[in-house]
């Protein structure tokens, strides 16, 4: 029996059906041909309905969500926030509190490395800080350390007390029931503007807000009577001293308490140079004139250890190697 | 219905053996880097930036896998041929679309649970310690769950009509305009044509809003998320992705191979 | 019943970008297959057998014409569960081993746990890669492969049996085996239905075949009437004969071929091959052989694949 041999290719052939090279229904949205279907098209009617009703029912869902996610945003920052900072917080997304944190902690170290410089000038400080509040309004800590940044004296701050305000007034507006805002705010009226007035107004429309603790309305009421008043300032940056969150706040609140100490100290030893001077009829030349007269038991020290001494123009003065910075004070 | 959960299983199984979950690693590190650094690079926002970075890790880390593996789940099996195989058996169309959706979403929702528990850990290394209002941010994880199982159904869509690297793309896209739908929409409004203003508030209602799943912020600063809010969302999302499977069913059945 | 009827499929394709020229893939194609019977499909490359196939596996859908399995529409999911197939190239997930695709394809066909679990071994063993069972299938060579790919299609012990090129990749050793599997599947009153261009095969196994050219069904039946359908002739091979006997033998024979001493000579006409003994013992001359020639299916499978070349080919 001749046995037969078929063609014997092992050659792999590549059926070249012109759909099986799926790729060519990519590119072109072409119609998909109807293929013929058998009793299945029930369900394809049903996947039909699904889509459009699922799309149509968008629209109110859509509405309600919009709704509800106001009620977790403040609207009313569109009052007082620049156009491209609400750009910005909009592009960054869900990411803008991130945003937020990065630009705080770049003003944060520009600021430190400014300071530690002993810079005149915080050119860029004002900005960073605008950004940031611009990408999340609430970061609150951005409104307090930042205004204390913006408006304490160079080298310890810029020594722009309107930015301070005005950035204080920022977060007022998108953070309105935080009644550390207004605290920040009336101490800057206060110390760095000399506006009691202002400040008097500001505490007092803290004191208002809830959580507010109980010596804001004193402070109001002090500032509105006695502002520049020793014992109003003293009040003032004691509570800074007591409730500062951060250890650098807390020692710049005791160093002004110290200046301010000082200071009263050396007006009251005012007050005894020209008691003896009416008393003996000539000017004391030093302190030391002062013990003997038996006014004084000894001669007093200033806060940093150094005793006091009279200058020159008979005024009570601090010694030469006293370490009080009075101009905190002044 | 065992199918599904058999594709499901498979296609779970498929992610993790392509070492997808790898990036769970670089997630750790993340967090442990931030947990111990923050403290030092700035002031009194530790915490925020932690909660800030952890829940924007795992969105993106949680969206570049939906978007990864989405393509891949039916583009991949198309260029490999494997589909062949697969609806050669007793699976309907539907069945394999249902199945890997499943599948994929299974993978990121443990991907998704491990990172938020490395993230929980983390918070509690700077807290020293957890309060009970700190779980109120899983409302935020939840979000963002929902946001990349619509992703997922987007991806999955595109796969059936496109190749994988147009897939992504066009995946990408949606995700960025619908991050942005509020602006299109505003633009519109702005730009005085009726026309721009109709068409564009009909792509507003139309593409996903996931602007509206972006509660990361309001978390963070402890504001309160309502209850009808998360209802709302998630009657949308499970809406959207009813759409989009169902799209993407139809077409799926009417395509040859 | 029939196993697998086919009732005028047609498949149109529309090839080209812009301008749509149709393409006919199939063309009212008929076909019946019985149960319990080994069928080829047979054709050259390009011929429509893997489309076929296709269309029965629900990845392509037909322009018109209606396929029955086991007598229920291509869409019966429960009639699907009850069938096999190994696809042309086979691709499988490379991330999963042996033993993990055949759980798989065993789960999605429904097949219950336990039987699962002995049927997959059984399989494996039958395949020759039990010692390979836990090695990712991305590691595999063609054959094993392929190996692989029957394994799977016989893991819901199927009714119906598709085989697209079974033997394609396999060294001979595979093919007897591929062989030995598709006749002991007969053994079991198993249908099975493979396409193949290598007709020897399909000569060894089938019981019936059917050639397919451009789409069109050229010819079907059993393969010992297709084959009897040719002329047959008988062979003499002589040697050394003398002119005078080879003079006398001229009409009687339809060719004479001289190779050296031998000479072939070939009889039509049945009643001749008498004539033809009685002249040769006469003549005293030496008979080497003495063999009916059957038509091949090469033979046949030309003649209907290129009819151009004219009929019966007979190459010795």
């Amino acid at each position: 029996m001749k046995q037969v041999q078929g063609p014997m290719s092992e050659a792999q052939s590549k059926v070249r059906s012109p759909v099986s090279g799926v790729r060519s229904l990519s590119i072109r949205l072409r119609t998909p041909k109807f293929g013929l279907r058998t009793p299945d098209s029930g369900h394809r009617t049903f996947l039909v309905l699904i889509v459009a009703s699922g799309l149509l029912s968008l629209y109110p869902l859509q509405r309600s969500i919009e709704k509800q996610l106001a009620s977790t945003q403040s609207q009313r920052e569109e009052l007082i926030f620049l156009p491209s900072e609400t750009r910005l917080a909009r592009l960054s997304g869900g990411y803008s509190g991130l945003l937020a944190a990065i630009y705080w902690t770049r003003a944060v170290q520009y600021y430190g490395r400014h300071r530690l410089a002993h810079a005149k000038e915080f050119a860029l400080l004002g900005n960073l800080l605008d950004l940031t509040t611009g990408l999340d309004p609430h970061l609150l800590i951005a409104y307090r350390f930042g205004s204390l940044f913006l408006a304490g004296k160079p080298p310890e701050g810029a020594g722009d007390p309107k930015r301070a305000i005005h950035l204080l007034e920022r977060g007022i507006v998108a953070n309105p029931e935080y009644w550390r805002l207004w605290e920040d705010l009336g101490f800057i009226y206060y110390w760095d503007m000399k506006d009691y007035a202002h400040a008097a107004r500001a505490f007092q429309t803290g004191s208002e807000r809830p959580g507010a603790l109980p010596w804001m309305r004193v402070l109001a009421a002090s500032v509105a009577s006695q502002g520049g008043e020793f014992q109003t300032s003293r009040l003032l940056w004691t509570e800074i001293a007591r409730s500062a969150g951060n250890d650098s706040i807390r020692h710049s609140a005791e160093i002004h308490l110290t200046a301010l100490d000082t200071q009263e100290a050396l007006r009251k030893l005012d007050g005894l140079l020209a008691f003896y001077k009416q008393k003996e009829g000539h000017d004391a030349r030093s302190l030391q004139d002062l013990v003997a007269a038996g006014y004084l038991r000894g001669i007093p020290l200033d806060p940093s250890g150094e005793p006091f001494m009279v200058a020159p123009d008979g005024r009570a003065a601090l010694g030469p190697k006293s370490r009080i910075d009075l101009g905190l004070v002044q | 219905m065992g199918r599904i959960i058999t594709i499901a299983l498979g296609a779970f199984k498929e992610s993790v053996r392509e070492r997808v979950l790898y990036n769970l690693v670089i997630f750790a590190f993340l967090m442990i880097g931030a947990a111990i650094l923050l403290g030092s690079i700035s002031v009194g926002v530790e915490q925020l930036i932690l909660v800030n970075l952890g829940l924007g890790a795992i969105s993106v880390f949680g969206l570049m896998i939906a978007i990864v593996i989405g393509i891949g789940l039916v583009s991949k099996e198309i260029d490999h041929r494997t589909i062949y195989n697969i609806l050669s058996k007793p699976v309907t169309r539907a069945e394999f679309i249902l199945g890997k959706y499943a599948g994929l979403l299974l993978t990121l929702v443990v991907n998704t649970a491990i990172m938020t528990v490395g993230f929980y850990l983390a918070l509690a290394i700077q807290k020293k310690g957890l309060a009970l209002h700190d779980f109120s941010l899983l409302i935020a994880v939840y979000f963002i769950l929902l946001q990349l199982a619509i992703v997922v159904g987007i991806a999955i869509l595109f796969s059936c009509i496109s190749t994988p690297i147009l897939s992504a793309v066009f995946t990408f896209c949606i995700f960025v305009i619908g991050n942005f739908s509020n602006d299109v929409r505003a633009f519109g409004q702005e730009s005085g044509s009726p026309f721009l203003a109709k068409m564009t508030a009909a792509l507003y209602y139309l593409l996903p809003n996931f602007g509206d799943f972006n509660v990361i912020n309001q978390v963070a600063h402890g504001v309160m998320i309502p209850r009808l809010l998360i209802t709302a969302n998630t009657c949308y999302a499970l809406l959207y992705i009813a759409v989009l499977l169902s799209g993407a069913v139809l077409i799926f059945e009417e395509r040859e191979f | 019943m029939y196993a697998i009827e086919i009732n005028r499929l047609t498949k149109d394709y529309s090839v080209g970008f812009w301008k749509k020229r149709p393409k006919k893939a199939l063309d009212s194609l008929n076909l019946q297959v019985e149960s319990g019977e080994v069928f080829g499909l047979l054709g050259p490359n390009g011929a429509g057998k893997t489309t076929t196939l296709k269309i029965l596996f629900r990845l392509v859908f037909p322009t018109s014409g209606t396929a029955w399995i086991l007598g229920q529409e291509l869409n019966d999911t429960s009639m699907h569960q009850r069938v096999g197939y190994l696809p042309e190239h086979p691709y499988f997930y490379e991330h999963l081993t042996p033993e993990e695709l055949l759980d798989y394809t065993g789960r999605l066909f429904g097949v219950g746990r336990g039987t699962l679990r002995t049927r997959l071994a059984q399989l494996l063993e039958r395949v020759g890669l039990m010692e390979v069972r836990n090695v990712p299938l991305r590691r595999f060579s063609k054959g094993m492969v392929q190996r692989a790919g029957i394994a799977q299609a016989l893991i819901n012990d199927p009714d119906v049996i598709f085989l697209d090129e079974p033997m394609s990749g396999l060294d001979p050793i595979g093919r007897r085996e591929v062989r030995d599997l598709i006749l002991q599947l007969r053994e079991e009153k198993k249908t099975v239905f493979f396409s193949t261009h290598i007709l020897s095969d399909a000569e060894a196994l089938c019981d019936r075949v059917a050639i397919l050219n451009r789409g069109q069904l050229q010819g079907c039946g059993e393969l010992r009437h297709l084959l009897s359908l040719g002329a047959s002739t008988t062979e003499i091979i002589l040697e050394t004969p003398p002119e005078a006997v080879l003079a006398e033998l001229c009409p009687l024979v339809v060719s004479t071929v001289r190779t050296g001493d031998r000479v072939r000579l070939e009889i039509r006409d049945e009643a001749n091959i008498e004539k033809v003994m009685a002249i040769v013992f006469r003549g005293k001359v030496k008979v080497v052989s003495l063999n009916p020639v059957r038509m091949s299916l090469e033979d046949y499978f030309m003649a209907k694949v290129s009819p151009a070349k004219g009929g019966v080919a007979s190459d010795v």
